[in-house]
């Protein structure tokens, strides 16, 4: 396609994405930049039902006055990136310097919100990519493999999981897992423990969340793969079978390499998606044992009285900083491809 | 038709109807809580509608919403039924506005102890008190010979000894889920040992102490005796365990007595049900516990008629002598004319103590926001207590800075 022809076509799409996306983007990075103004307070008399007592409160008057000057805030640079709740910079400063050893040193660090949230989050697509494309790659050989007559309601039934809203799906098996559902209490009897408890232990928090996102994840995979898998061309893999290739010797020589670039997409996409982990950690009320970098986000919006605008600004701008490095690799290696290509 | 009808709503309502509720014209929009007594209070006012439009959303998740829609002009909602603590943000940020024009002009029934002035400014206008008291199973602590718990300790003792007799494996429950539940649950114990949130005068946070590690503590205690999954049950899912008899001591809302006490579940357990006041600890005389009020505020990005219209609708609910005698099971009213019953037990008691509002300060929420994350760590025995106080200070400290008041 001429240069010429493609802008054209991009054209609608690129403005679309500058309005919605680039634009908002832009915006929440100027917003992480600013604080709130200092608050000015004084005393009053409050009374209610139960008596009346002197306590401070926020001194309308004077505020707006310097809101209205200044509407959106006070500059405070890289100030909210750098405090506890983030970076944490000087406190990890400190810690490297009090700690004896380095094992006390990263449990200090993990015990810092953003670290905290980064492991989880990192962990998170850390296990739950590769098995996902594995888990989707198998079904796909396999439904493949089954007679056409009963493949319709199989796949059906494979991409129920992405189908089921994610918030649903993670309920049923919050409810499943509860010490007195159905999974949870089996378990306690297995292991002859009545305080064991899926939902109050952190590690089964994880890898109940890990388990469930491979399950809701896998069926994207699948349906990409299948796609490719009817693309792969038969007279290679007939020419294959006739030389004796075993079926594990044709998938890696031929199926593998066919659909590779396939392979690369998913992986992409479901790194992305996973490092924006949040549904499930709301589904399973599991905000004491997992959090991650989106969740961070929403706890600074509305988990809150008072809103932090800047803290949640400077997270979102580290979360899309976080899926750049994350997919710098893939990313370059694409590029590297397209361009031998040429 | 209309007449048809507008007859028989005046016959149905004819006798609660005040002359005040001629509205003309408005638009009435409120935005509340869900619980049964606020369904019945918005219900009553909206029987004196007339011809103003009325909409009314009710939802657990009134706090998220309440703010973003108070600050866009003109207000999506005119009205926003508050309490102690949801009332600061829209103070804090100038989003409702002063009443007492209209309390003169309209409010007759409305006693003086409803009115929350700030300032000399009134506010809001409270109808209904809450807090959280203590519920027990009556049966239970009969067969065992346990009298009923005045304080934390008895509390624990008591649930040990049921542990122990093997009649429950998790005697005790409290709305322990992480987050806002679990930091209330600190709030309340923190103050029954007698501590204060802040330096006095400033916004500095003076949790890390003695009173701070004694509140903590009795939390993992109490947690120790309650359904290993504690902190994922709000107030709703610990009123199913109650229902389902796995509990016989619990800390609930006065305002879900009704729920408890109804005729769904199994009668038995319904009638073993009991309320006593709130428990005080570690030798104080306060209870453990925090009032709050209930009341309606008005939108400040809001025309004066519709202000005018929703003020005289609330206003008609919340000196409703009829609607408190119909519903003096559904909460502990503030209007003229409401006398107590059983269910009223837990507030009256609490008040009678003496027991302390729920904190009104501007940068209160902040702290309740970092007491709900950081102390979690501590209850499942990751961290030391004084090291969980300290992770509150400090988020709390980062939070405070970035929006201005330290």
């Amino acid at each position: 396609m001429p240069n010429k022809t493609f802008f054209w076509f991009f054209l609608p799409t690129g403005l679309a994405m500058i309005l919605f996306i680039g634009l908002p983007i832009i915006s929440t990075g100027i917003q992480s930049f600013y604080a709130q103004h200092d608050q000015i307070v004084k005393e009053v008399k409050k009374c209610d039902p139960f008596g009346c007592t002197v306590s401070i409160v926020v001194d309308n008057e004077e505020t707006s006055k310097i809101r209205e000057a200044k509407p959106l805030g006070k500059f405070n640079g890289f100030g909210t990136y750098t405090d506890r709740n983030h970076l944490a910079v000087e406190e990890i400063k400190k810690f490297w310097n009090e700690t004896e050893s380095f094992g006390a040193f990263i449990d200090q660090v993990t015990n810092l919100p953003f670290y905290k949230a980064l492991i989880f989050t990192l962990t998170y697509c850390l296990f739950v990519t590769p098995n996902v494309l594995l888990l989707g790659f198998i079904i796909a050989l396999s439904l493949n493999a089954v007679a056409r007559k009963i493949r319709g309601p199989l796949i059906f039934g494979t991409i129920l999981p992405m189908i089921v809203t994610p918030l649903v799906g993670s309920l049923v098996l919050f409810w499943m897992i509860d010490s007195q559902g159905i999974i949870g209490a089996n378990i306690q009897n297995l292991m002859n423990d009545p305080y064991l408890s899926l939902k109050s232990s952190k590690t089964l928090t994880w890898i109940t969340i890990i388990i469930y996102g491979i399950w809701h994840h896998s069926p994207f995979a699948f349906v990409v793969f299948y796609a490719a898998l009817q693309t792969v061309p038969q007279e290679p893999v007939e020419a294959a079978i006739i030389d004796g290739a075993s079926r594990f010797q044709r998938i890696k020589h031929i199926v593998l390499p066919h659909i590779y670039p396939v392979v690369t997409f998913v992986a992409l996409i479901s790194l992305m998606d996973n490092f924006r982990v949040f549904e499930p950690i709301i589904g399973f009320s599991a905000e004491g044992s997992a959090q991650s970098l989106s969740w961070l986000i929403y706890d600074n919006l509305v988990n809150e009285e008072v809103i932090l605008f800047g803290s949640a600004a400077a997270t979102s701008i580290m979360t899309i900083v976080g899926i750049a490095i994350l997919l710098a690799p893939v990313l370059i290696r694409t590029w590297k491809e397209f361009r031998i290509a040429r | 038709m209309r007449k048809i009808l507008v007859t028989l709503l005046f016959l149905f309502f004819g006798t609660s109807a005040f002359a005040d509720c001629n509205i003309k014209s408005g638009s009435i929009n409120i935005l509340a809580n869900d619980f049964p007594a606020l369904r019945t209070f918005v219900e009553t006012s909206k029987q004196c509608k007339g011809n103003a439009e009325f909409k009314v959303t009710h939802s657990s998740e009134h706090n998220k919403i309440a703010v973003p829609a108070l600050t866009a002009n003109p207000s999506e909602f005119s009205a926003r039924i508050a309490a102690n603590s949801s009332i600061v943000p829209l103070m804090n940020q100038d989003l409702i506005r002063p009443l007492d024009d209209l309390v003169k002009k309209y409010g007759k029934g409305i006693q003086d102890s409803q009115l929350i002035t700030i300032d000399g400014k009134v506010m809001a206008v409270a109808f209904m008190a809450n807090t959280q008291h203590l519920y027990y199973r009556e049966d239970i602590l009969k067969d065992m010979g346990i009298a009923v718990p005045k304080t934390y300790e008895e509390v624990v003792a008591a649930s040990e000894k049921i542990r122990a007799s093997g009649k429950m494996q998790h005697p005790y429950a409290a709305a322990y889920k992480a987050g806002w539940n679990l930091a209330e649950e600190f709030v309340n114990m923190f103050i029954g040992h007698g501590g204060e949130f802040f330096k006095s005068g400033s916004a500095e946070p003076n949790i890390n102490n003695a009173k701070g590690v004694a509140t903590l503590n009795m939390l993992k205690k109490l947690s120790e005796l309650s359904n290993p999954d504690y902190l994922t049950h709000d107030s709703e899912a610990i009123k199913v365990e109650w229902e389902s008899g796995n509990v016989a001591l619990m800390t609930l809302w006065a305002s879900r007595s009704g729920t408890l006490l109804d005729d769904e579940g199994d009668p038995n357990i319904t009638k073993a049900t009991k309320l006593a006041g709130p428990a005080t600890v570690g030798g104080g005389n306060i209870p453990a516990a925090t009032l709050w009020w209930d009341g309606f505020t008005l939108a400040k990005n809001r025309s004066d008629a519709d202000a005018d219209a929703t003020f005289r609708a609330l206003a008609h609910a919340a000196s409703n002598k009829k609607m408190v005698a119909d519903a003096a099971d559904q909460a502990v009213w503030l209007v003229e004319g409401f006398v107590p019953g059983p269910k009223s037990i837990g507030v009256i008691e609490a008040v009678k103590m003496k027991a302390k509002p729920y904190p009104m300060l501007p940068q209160m929420g902040l702290m309740h926001g970092a007491l709900g994350s950081e102390i979690v760590e501590f209850l499942q025995g990751k961290e030391s207590a004084e090291q969980a106080l300290k992770d509150v200070e400090a988020a709390y400290i980062s939070k405070a800075k970035e929006q201005g008041f330290l």
